[in-house]
C-alpha cells in the first residue's frame, strides 16, 4: 500500500463503490457473523467450513467467504447471509456449510430451512437489497446509523469501509471545512454523548478547541465496564474505521495531533481488529504525518484497560491512561481544560464517535430529523435477560420501551410475566409496566428514576427478585468503588449490608428509611458518577416494588424464589407417587424414601437448590 | 525465600523472555506505560509474580509500591498462579439472572476447590468475571478462552472432562 492523496482516495472509492466485491469475479459472497458471540458459538467452524466446502466442491474460485461484524440478532446466531440473493440464514450450524455450497452456490437454490420463520411458522421474505434490514420483526423498528456497517462490510479490509462512504467526512474536514464548520455541523445534529450522561458533543469539542495549548489529546472511551452492555465492543469489532475516522476529525477540529483508544483488555477480538485497522489507515496515509497530503498530522495509540468499572468515568480513565490507579479527580477542571497529563483533552465514547462520520457525510439536519426534541439520532441498546430476541438493537430516540421489549424483543421468554427492565446498568434503575409507553430519551429515563447509561437493557420476569437484583448491583458497586471518597466507599458497603439482611429475612421497616437516607447522601456527596448513581437500583426498587421489600421483611417470603434463606422445599404426601426423581437429582442427598411411597426432605441438610422442584413431574414438591 | 503468609511468598523462577524484555525497554520511555507493561508480563507468566514486579521496578525505575498499587487496583491483574485451564464464569447481569451464580458454585463443587484455589493437578481454577459481552448466550462460561453459552449445571462435568483428557 502506498500513501494516498485525496484524489487517489476518491479513485479508490469510485473503483470500489457499488458492487466492490463483484470486481473480483466471484458469483457468490457469503457473509458470516464475526462478532464475539457468534464466533464463540461455532461461528469460526462455519466460516472455515464454508471455505473448505467451496474448495472441496470445486467452486473455491467462485465464492468469497467474509467475516463481518455483528448482525445484532444474537438470539438466533450464528447468522449467515448469502449475496447476491440476500438470503438471511439464522441458527446456522457447521454441518449446514455443505448444503449452502451445493444447493445455493452450485444449484442456484436457497436453503429454505435456514430462513427465519415468523412465530406463526410462515417464512420471512428477504430484504430487497444488501444493506437493507431483513423484514423480520426484530428489525422492523430499527434504524442503523452507528451500526450502519456492521454485518455489511468486512471490518478487516479498509477498502470495504472506503467503498461505503468511509473517510469522506475526513476529506471534507481537511479540505473543505474549517474546524468551526465541523463543530457547527455537530451542533446542528444535536448529537449528545452516548457514554451515559448525554452532554452535547459539540460543546465538548468546542471547549477543548478554545483552550490554547501546543499539545492536546483526543481520547476514545472503549472501556465499557457496564455488565450487560456490549454495543461499543460490537461497533469496534464490526466497524473500527468509523471510530478512527471520527477521532482524526476530532483532532483536526480541536487542534490535537495525538489520540488514544482506551479499551477493555477483556475484548481481545475488538483490540485485534482495531490494531489491524490502525495499521491499514497508517499505510494509506489516513493516519500519521501529512494526512492525505493536507499537512495535518494525527496518530492514534491503543491503551488497554484492566477491568475497573470506575475507569468509564472520564477523569478516572485519564488517571488510568497515565499509568496509575484509576481514581476520579474533582471537576472542574474539566478534561477539556486540564485532562491527560494536564493537557486539554476531548474524551468521547465509541458510540458517540461512530455517529460522527455519518453526520458529517449526510449533514447535521439529517441526524436531527431523527429522535425527540432534546435527544436526536438513534441509540444502540444491548437487549438481554428474559427476552425472546436478545441482541443488539438500534432505534431512533423516542421509541418506547414497549416497542423495544415486545415488538423488537418479541416479548418475554417462556410466556412468563414481565416484571421490570433495568436500563443504565448499576447506575440505572428498574422500570415497571407503568412506564412502558413513555418515549425514551435522556430526560424521560432520568425522570422515571433510571438513566440511559451506556445502553444495557436487561429484561426481568416474575422469577426475578428485585431485592436480590438491587443486592447484586450493590455488590458490584462495592467491588468497583475506588474507595477515594467516603460517601461512595462507606455508603455502598452499608447499603449492601442492609440489603443482605433483608434478603436473609432479617430486615425491618426502619431499614428502608436507612437505605433511602444513605442513597440520597451518596447521590449528593459522591465525587464521581459511580458513587452518585450507585444507589439508583436500590432506590428505584424501593419506590417501584415496595410491596416486595415488605414481603421479605414482614412475611419472610421471596415471591420469586430467589432469596435462598427464605426458601424451603417440602414434598406433599398426597401428591408424591414415589418415583424417586427428586432423590435421584438431589445433590445434597437429603431426600429419602422407598419407591412408590412418599419421599421426605431432611430440611437440615437441604441446600435449597430447587432441583427436586424442577424434576418432579407430579407437582408434589412445593416451594414456600 | 522465607516463609510468609502474604500469598506472594512462593518462589517463582521469573526469567523474563527476550520478547518481554524488549517490550519493556520499548515502552518504558513512553508516558503512562505501566499498565501495558503489566499486561505483557501477565501474558508471559499467567499472573504477576512478586519477583517479576520487582524486576519491572528495577527496569523502569517505577517504585515497587506504586507498581503494587496498580496491580491490586485492577481486577485483570492476578498475583497468584491460575490453573492451566482458567474457568471464568460470567456474572454480568444477564448471566446472573439466568443462573450464573449457581454455575460458579457448581463449578467449584464439581472441581472441589474454593475461590482463589487451584485443583490439585494444577489443571483448573475458577473465577467470576464481569460481563464477557455474550449476553445473548447467557449464562456463559469460558474455559481457557473457549466460550460455552446457554449453559446448564449438568453440562459442567462433561466440559471439565474434556480438558482433563487433554491434560
Amino acid at each position: 500500500m502506498s500513501k494516498l492523496n485525496t484524489d487517489a482516495l476518491n479513485k479508490l472509492r469510485d473503483g470500489a463503490s457499488g458492487e466492490f466485491r463483484n470486481k473480483k469475479g466471484y458469483t457468490h459472497y457469503i457473509l458470516t457473523c464475526g462478532g464475539t458471540a457468534c464466533q464463540s458459538n461455532k461461528g469460526v467452524e462455519i466460516y472455515e467450513g464454508l471455505i473448505a466446502e467451496a474448495k472441496k466442491q470445486g467452486v473455491g474460485d467462485k465464492v468469497q467467504v467474509i467475516k463481518t461484524g455483528c448482525f445484532g440478532f444474537c438470539e438466533r446466531g450464528p447468522i449467515v447471509k448469502v449475496l447476491p440473493d440476500n438470503s438471511f440464514y439464522v441458527d446456522v450450524k457447521p454441518e449446514d456449510a455443505e448444503e449452502i455450497i451445493s444447493s445455493q452456490v452450485k444449484g442456484g437454490k436457497e436453503v429454505d430451512r435456514l430462513f427465519y420463520k415468523n412465530p406463526d411458522g410462515s417464512p420471512v421474505q428477504k430484504a430487497a437489497a444488501h444493506g437493507d434490514l431483513p423484514p423480520i420483526g426484530f428489525y422492523q423498528k430499527q434504524q442503523r446509523v452507528v451500526l450502519r456497517n456492521c454485518g455489511i462490510i468486512n471490518p478487516e479490509v479498509i477498502e470495504e469501509y472506503i467503498a461505503n462512504q468511509g473517510y469522506i467526512a475526513l476529506q471534507k474536514s481537511l479540505f473543505e471545512w474549517k474546524p468551526d464548520d465541523i463543530i457547527n455541523e455537530l451542533k446542528t445534529s444535536g448529537l449528545r454523548g452516548r457514554g451515559g450522561a448525554g452532554f452535547p458533543t459539540w460543546m465538548k469539542w468546542d471547549a477543548t478547541k478554545k483552550v490554547a495549548n501546543d499539545i492536546k489529546y483526543v481520547v476514545c472511551n472503549a472501556d465499557e465496564g457496564d455488565p450487560g452492555a456490549y454495543m461499543d465492543r460490537s461497533t469496534i469489532e464490526g466497524d473500527p474505521h468509523s471510530v478512527i475516522e471520527a477521532m482524526t476529525i476530532c483532532g483536526r477540529a480541536i487542534g490535537a495531533s495525538q489520540g488514544f483508544v482506551y479499551i477493555r483488555a477483556e475484548y481481545p477480538l475488538a483490540v485485534h481488529r482495531l490494531e489491524l485497522a490502525l495499521a491499514q489507515a497508517k499505510d494509506y496515509g489516513l493516519l500519521g504525518n501529512d494526512i492525505l497530503g493536507s499537512g495535518f498530522n494525527f496518530d492514534i495509540e491503543i491503551r488497554l484497560g484492566a477491568g475497573a468499572f470506575v475507569c468509564g468515568e472520564e477523569t478516572a480513565l485519564l488517571r488510568s491512561l497515565e499509568g496509575g490507579r484509576g481514581m476520579p479527580t474533582p471537576k472542574p477542571p474539566f478534561p477539556a481544560v486540564a485532562g491527560l497529563w494536564g493537557k486539554p483533552t476531548c474524551i468521547n465514547n465509541v458510540e458517540t464517535l461512530a455517529n460522527i462520520p455519518a453526520i458529517l457525510v449526510r449533514g447535521g439536519a439529517w441526524f436531527a430529523s431523527m429522535g425527540t426534541e432534546k435527544s436526536k439520532g438513534t441509540k444502540v441498546f444491548a437487549l438481554t435477560g428474559k427476552i425472546n430476541n436478545s441482541g443488539l438493537v438500534e432505534v431512533p430516540m423516542g421509541t418506547t420501551l414497549r416497542e423495544i421489549i415486545f415488538e423488537i424483543g418479541g416479548g418475554i421468554k417462556n410466556g412468563k410475566k414481565f416484571k421490570g427492565v433495568q436500563t443504565g446498568g448499576p447506575s440505572g434503575g428498574i422500570l415497571t409496566e407503568k412506564v412502558l409507553d413513555t418515549p425514551i430519551d435522556y430526560e424521560s429515563l432520568t425522570q422515571m428514576g433510571s438513566m440511559m447509561g451506556s445502553g444495557g437493557m436487561i429484561v426481568m420476569d416474575e422469577d426475578d427478585c428485585v431485592v436480590d437484583v438491587a443486592r447484586f448491583y450493590m455488590d458490584f458497586c462495592v467491588d468497583e468503588s475506588c474507595g477515594k471518597c467516603s460517601p461512595c466507599r462507606i455508603g455502598t458497603t452499608q447499603i449492601l449490608k442492609i440489603l443482605e439482611k433483608i434478603t436473609h429475612g432479617n430486615g425491618d421497616e426502619a431499614d428502608l428509611i436507612k437505605l433511602e437516607t444513605i442513597g440520597k447522601a451518596m447521590q449528593k456527596a459522591s465525587l464521581c458518577a459511580l458513587g452518585g448513581t450507585a444507589a439508583n437500583p436500590t432506590l428505584s426498587t424501593i419506590r417501584n416494588f415496595r410491596e416486595e421489600y415488605m414481603e421479605h421483611i414482614h412475611d419472610h417470603k421471596c415471591r420469586a424464589g430467589k432469596c435462598k434463606s427464605l426458601l424451603s422445599f417440602t414434598i406433599l404426601e398426597d401428591k408424591c407417587k414415589g418415583c424417586g426423581m427428586c432423590a435421584k437429582n438431589c445433590p445434597a442427598a437429603c431426600i429419602t424414601g422407598e419407591k412408590k411411597k412418599p419421599y421426605t426432605i431432611d430440611q437440615s441438610k437441604c441446600v435449597k437448590c430447587g432441583e427436586c422442584f424442577k424434576n418432579c413431574k407430579f407437582d408434589a414438591v412445593v416451594r414456600a | 525465600m522465607s516463609e510468609c503468609s502474604c500469598g506472594h511468598g512462593e518462589e517463582v523462577n521469573v526469567e523474563f523472555p527476550k520478547e518481554l524484555v524488549s517490550f519493556i525497554n520499548e515502552w518504558k520511555v513512553k508516558q503512562g506505560s505501566l499498565i501495558m507493561i503489566l499486561h505483557k508480563t501477565q501474558e508471559s507468566f499467567g499472573f504477576i509474580p512478586r519477583a517479576a514486579a520487582e524486576q519491572i521496578a528495577l527496569m523502569t525505575g517505577i517504585p515497587l509500591a506504586r507498581i503494587y498499587g496498580v496491580i491490586t487496583f485492577y481486577h485483570f491483574f492476578k498475583t497468584t498462579k491460575p490453573g492451566k485451564n482458567k474457568v471464568s464464569v460470567c456474572l454480568g447481569t444477564a448471566c446472573y439472572l439466568k443462573g450464573g451464580g449457581d454455575l460458579i458454585e457448581e463449578a467449584r463443587s464439581v472441581l472441589n476447590i474454593k475461590p482463589d484455589e487451584v485443583t490439585e493437578d494444577g489443571l483448573f481454577s475458577v473465577e467470576e468475571v464481569r460481563c464477557v459481552g455474550c449476553c445473548g448466550l447467557a449464562p456463559v462460561m469460558t474455559v481457557g478462552g473457549e466460550t460455552y453459552g446457554k449453559l446448564t449445571k449438568k453440562q459442567l462435568p462433561e466440559i471439565f472432562e474434556k480438558y482433563k483428557a487433554r491434560g
